[in-house]
């Protein structure tokens, strides 16, 4: 595949990573931070993170936008799943989420039509097909996934489609960042910033972090050379002592990101006054909704979401292992009572979750095996 | 975050609607072209993202990184037969 | 270091459970969710010295005789889906159940039920399609039973088969059988059934050829039988996918397999799709498969003889067994990581993230 097997070369890897070796600024640990679940999978997939020259960790950041939705969010997709002749649309990472009163995946055993799609403008086909019945669209995701909701909503009102409609979970990346950067204990030498967010809304909007927290970022494609790439870079950077926004994915994100893709987010949709978080509780103006216009299509005013917030589980310590604080291991209930199948946390939900990625790949590989 | 895959487009399906056929691997699917700046050519790589062409990916900026890595890759070996060679001449 | 890692793995070990009110679609993926269904209520209330090892077939003395004897059910949407249909999945899949556990499948039995509406074209074409793939598989339909039900309450048709097999005396098998330094031997690329059946589905709207791989492993097995003892342990991993079986597999024995990601058989259409959907293609089920640990000094052998059948052609030696970390299968990435393959959690579900 290309662009696909190029960046996956194993020799390539080895030379990156004597590269980075030789870069550590001697006798001094890093953190950095990848913020983007789509990494975290990556860095496991791949078992990158045993290429990782000695004083060097990563840290799983917030950025699954499936980890992100909390409870009560999911509360309100299972109550719309369940209004009568509503067939409720969600792509397949969402469907096992738990709320408080089960998944979506549960619900569907209680008699919802719940369906799985690739792209909302499948679930928008599926409306046009079904006009007798409402179908509602579960969109979640950052800035890379709400310019197709958007699109799928100005065709929806070119068109005429009335049975459709958008129950609205889409939020952006920079907040949540500086919510994490604003903790007082934070222990974060670096960020690798996501590839995809970036596309649409280009490297700039991670400025701040640079300016204002002095830390390096670094744009990062998803291949593991992408991203050992970028551990390098950010590794150069804070070797001399420089802060910058840097792009490795240069093959896909510019610097102003995606004009279009922002114009159609723009039109469709605006920030809420706040969104709450899983495990980072509520952000400000880190949540978009449908706009005014739109209301036809937004479920949230079409049907009566009960939109309670439900907080986060007692013994759950996913703010903390989101901020690096704490290792997923080293939670109480880690792999005992938390667990892929039954989630207590957010980190567990979904397979890019830090805890779910260390459940899974286990950072407990024998060392015999790294070379 | 955000599953996105690298597809060629090989066939414009609705130049009205924006919609192309993309391939990757062996495996086509009809996507949207709503979010590329100008129009969609056959031939071109994109990156696809929930059944939308996200943007257009820059071959030339590809080849470049790719570069970057096998310049890298030959210095490594490099080394690796210098060490290789003084291993040999101390024995 | 030894904390985390005996936390995970006794988070892996812990005793079944089961939490949910009702049965989700999760359940019956193949997963860690069905061995704790089956574990927590089948066994529970229904537990015997036959049940208990849960194998593919019950290995047991009749009249002097031993057989293996298995039970399969199929339900399959679509019912026709490229390379096979639900006729030939029920044929093949109840008689790999019994190639695997080292005999040789003699009789099936076939119980239908029927939605009502069913297009009786429908019906015939998925039992020629039966009759056909029991003919190869050298197995007789003995015995069978039908049902209908009303409209919207069954599926179209779902299939019941059962089987009883003969145990081949030149073999015994099992993970008690298995050997640190035996290879992992799997016949063919990884994932065609099932990337075959969610594409035909249809509502991810892919375009690609990928035919299931429905087939009777019947005469692979049997030509690793000739290897007697250094045979050690045989599977067919369908639901689940090559992950989840051998998960199983180092279970049961306490020991570790290693895969070598490079050697792993994938088909470039189906590693696309799985690029595409978010999937490993470790995970997605096999219906003409077989995995095969056989004793070091004969894995080029069996891998040999296994090529030289037109359904083997593509085998590859994957993996080693090793005595350590108990109970884990890990993979060398062709990347030069390494990583934990667990079991399957859940139903292998699309990711867009
Ligand atoms: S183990 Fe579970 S509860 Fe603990 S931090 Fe991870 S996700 Fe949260």
């Amino acid at each position: 595949m290309k662009y696909v097997d190029e960046f996956r070369s194993g020799e390539l890897a080895r030379a990156l990573a004597s590269e980075l070796a030789e870069a550590m600024p001697p006798g001094r640990e890093l953190a950095l931070m990848e913020v983007c679940g789509g990494h975290t999978h990556a860095i496991y997939k791949h078992g990158l993170d045993e290429l990782l020259p000695p004083g060097l960790e990563l840290v799983h950041g917030p950025g699954c936008p499936v980890c992100v939705i909390p409870v009560g969010r999911v509360d309100d997709a299972v109550a719309l799943a369940l209004e009568p002749n509503v067939i409720f649309t969600t792509f397949g990472d969402m469907m096992r989420v738990p709320g408080s009163k089960g998944s979506l995946l549960d619900a569907r055993s209680r008699g919802a039509d719940v369906r799985m799609v690739y792209s909302p403008l499948d679930a928008l086909e599926l409306a046009r097909a079904n006009s007798q019945r409402e179908v509602i669209f579960f969109a979640i995701g950052f800035e890379t996934t709400a310019p197709s909701t958007a699109v799928t909503l100005l065709q929806a009102r070119a068109q005429g489609i009335g049975n459709f409609s958008v129950f609205c979970n889409h939020v952006t990346i920079g907040p949540p960042l500086k919510a994490i950067l604003d903790a007082p204990e934070l222990r974060l030498d670096g960020l690798i910033a996501p590839g995809h967010v970036s596309a649409v809304t280009g490297s700039r909007v991670y400025d701040f972090i640079a300016a204002e927290y002095g830390r390096p970022v670094v744009v990062a494609g998803f291949e593991p050379l992408d991203i050992l790439q970028s551990v390098l870079m950010l590794v150069r950077q804070l070797a001399q002592g420089r802060a910058e926004v840097e792009n490795q994915y240069t093959r896909v994100v510019r610097e102003q990101g995606n004009p279009r893709a922002l114009e159609a987010i723009e039109q469709t949709m605006e920030l809420r006054d706040s969104f709450e978080w899983r495990g980072l509780g509520s952000i400000p103006r880190s949540g978009l909704r449908l706009r005014e216009e739109f209301s036809e299509w937004d479920a949230e005013r079409r049907y009566a979401v009960p939109g309670v917030s439900v907080p986060d589980h007692k013994v759950c310590q996913c703010g903390q292992v989101l901020r690096g604080l704490v290792k997923p291991w080293e939670c109480k209930v880690f792999g005992n009572a938390c667990t892929p199948e039954s989630p207590i946390g957010t980190c567990m939900v979904s397979s890019e979750g830090a805890c779910a990625a260390y459940y899974h790949y286990g950072r407990n590989r024998p060392k015999r095996l790294s070379r | 975050m955000c599953l996105g895959i690298p597809a060629q487009l090989v066939e414009i399906v609705d130049p009205k609607a924006k919609t192309a056929k993309a391939e990757i691997g062996g495996v086509r699917r009809i996507v949207s072209c709503a979010l590329l700046e100008g129009e969609a050519q056959v031939g071109e790589w994109v990156l696809v993202h929930v059944g939308f062409a996200l943007d257009r990916i820059d071959e030339e900026q590809a080849a470049e990184t790719l570069q970057l890595f096998s310049d890298m890759g030959e210095a490594y070996e490099r080394e690796l037969a210098e060490i290789r060679k003084s291993a040999e001449g101390a024995a | 270091m030894s904390e985390r890692r005996s936390k995970a793995a006794a988070g892996r070990r812990r005793k079944p459970r089961l939490l949910n009110e009702r049965i989700t679609l999760v359940h019956g993926a193949g997963g860690k969710a069905t061995r704790n269904l089956v574990e927590a209520l089948f066994l529970g209330e229904l537990g015997n010295p036959l049940l208990a090892p849960l194998s593919d077939s019950a290995l047991l003395e009749a009249g002097g005789a031993k057989l293996a004897f298995t039970t399969d059910a199929h339900v399959v949407q679509p019912l026709f889906f490229p390379g096979g249909d639900i006729g030939s999945l029920a044929v093949n899949g109840t008689v790999n159940d019994i190639a695997v556990s080292g005999a040789r499948p003699l009789v099936l039995s076939a119980a239908f039920v029927l939605e009502e509406g069913l297009p009786i074209s429908d019906l015939r074409r998925v039992v020629a399609s039966m009759a056909e793939a029991a003919r190869e598989a050298g197995v007789v339909v003995a015995a069978g039973d039908t049902k209908v039900v009303e409209r919207g309450r069954g599926d179209g048709l779902t299939v019941t088969t059962a089987a009883i097999g003969l145990v081949d005396e030149r073999v015994s098998l099992g993970a008690e059988k298995v050997r640190p330094g035996d290879k992992v031997i799997v016949s063919g690329t990884l994932g065609d059934h099932g990337m075959a059946v969610m594409i035909a589905r249809g509502n991810l709207e892919l375009e690609v050829e990928i035919a299931s791989d429905s087939a009777s492993i019947y005469p692979l097995a049997e030509s690793l039988f000739t290897l007697g003892e250094d045979l050690r342990w045989l599977r067919d991993p369908t639901r689940g996918g090559l992950a989840t079986t051998l998960n199983e597999l180092t279970e049961a024995s306490g020991l570790c397999v290693v895969l070598d990601e490079k050697a792993l058989p994938v088909r470039e259409q189906v590693a696309a799709a799985c690029e595409i959907l978010g999937l490993d293609p470790l995970y997605v089920a096999n219906e003409g498969k077989l995995i095969a640990i056989v004793a070091a000094d004969r894995a080029e052998q069996a891998l040999a003889t296994l090529r030289a059948h037109p359904l083997g052609a593509e085998a590859q030696i994957v993996g080693e067994v090793e005595p350590e970390p108990k109970g884990l299968v890990l993979l060398q990435t062709a990347f030069g990581g390494s990583r934990v393959v667990d079991m399957l959690a859940g139903d292998p579900l699309p990711r867009i993230c």
